[in-house]
């Protein structure tokens, strides 16, 4: 599979999801350590992917998200933004509002089918 | 001229700021003495209006495409409205320490 089919895959299949230099538990990158901070703060189970170990996705996904560094969030297939977007988010009590929301909506479709 | 002052220069033109700094913070890293690669930028323009932050902020990434590309290894943004930053300071306006004595002549 090409990269970027790849990619929109990961995308499609992953409510939350968060790209980013090294792991949640072991960060590579001072911003990926804030935003993944922010995001298990909001209590919800979220998808990552270290780019460090993709090379190939770390090389294609700026230019698909037309989106220049890591991390990047993605929630519901739409890019939410980077580290800083992702820590005003969670300043102003926006993020949490929108992860714990996203993780209802799906939660709800699951028990549904 | 610096990249320092590129920055400020572009965003000077495109966003007509109330309010910007551009802050070299590549001290904080790892990198050799006097090295552009980390940058913080602080700008309030009535042109953010309506707008979202992943806009706001594209914006400015494309206003810096070639500079990003090239030079800049990391552009943290905090981009605000003037009604936003008025309402930010209100409510973190850091807070001057309080008087230690220090002043006081001995005697």
């Amino acid at each position: 599979m090409d990269t970027i089919e790849r990619i929109k895959e990961q995308i499609s299949e992953n409510n939350i999801l968060l790209y980013m230099k090294g792991s949640p538990k072991l960060p590579s990158c001072g911003f990926s350590s804030q935003a993944s901070q922010a995001i298990m703060a909001c209590g919800e189970k979220f998808a990552y992917v270290d780019i460090l170990q993709n090379p190939d996705i770390r090389a294609e996904l700026p230019k698909y998200a037309d989106w220049p560094t890591f991390p990047q969030l993605w929630v519901d297939g739409e890019l939410v933004g980077g580290c800083d977007i992702i820590m005003e988010m969670y300043q102003q009590g926006e993020l949490q509002t929108l992860v714990k929301e996203t993780a209802a909506k799906h939660s709800s479709e699951e028990s549904a089918e | 001229m610096t990249i320092e002052a590129v920055i400020q220069e572009k965003l000077l033109s495109a966003f007509s700021p109330i309010h910007l700094d551009v802050i070299n913070e590549s001290h904080q890293h790892n990198v050799a003495p006097g090295s552009e690669s980390h940058f913080k930028v602080i700008i309030v323009s009535e042109d953010f209006e309506g707008e979202r932050l992943i806009k706001r902020h594209r914006a400015i990434n494309s206003l810096l495409a070639t500079e990003l590309a090239e030079k800049i290894h990391a552009l943290a943004l905090h981009t605000y409205t003037e009604t936003e930053w008025q309402n930010y300071y209100a409510d973190n306006t850091p807070l001057s320490p309080n008087c230690l004595g220090g002043g006081k002549k001995a005697g």
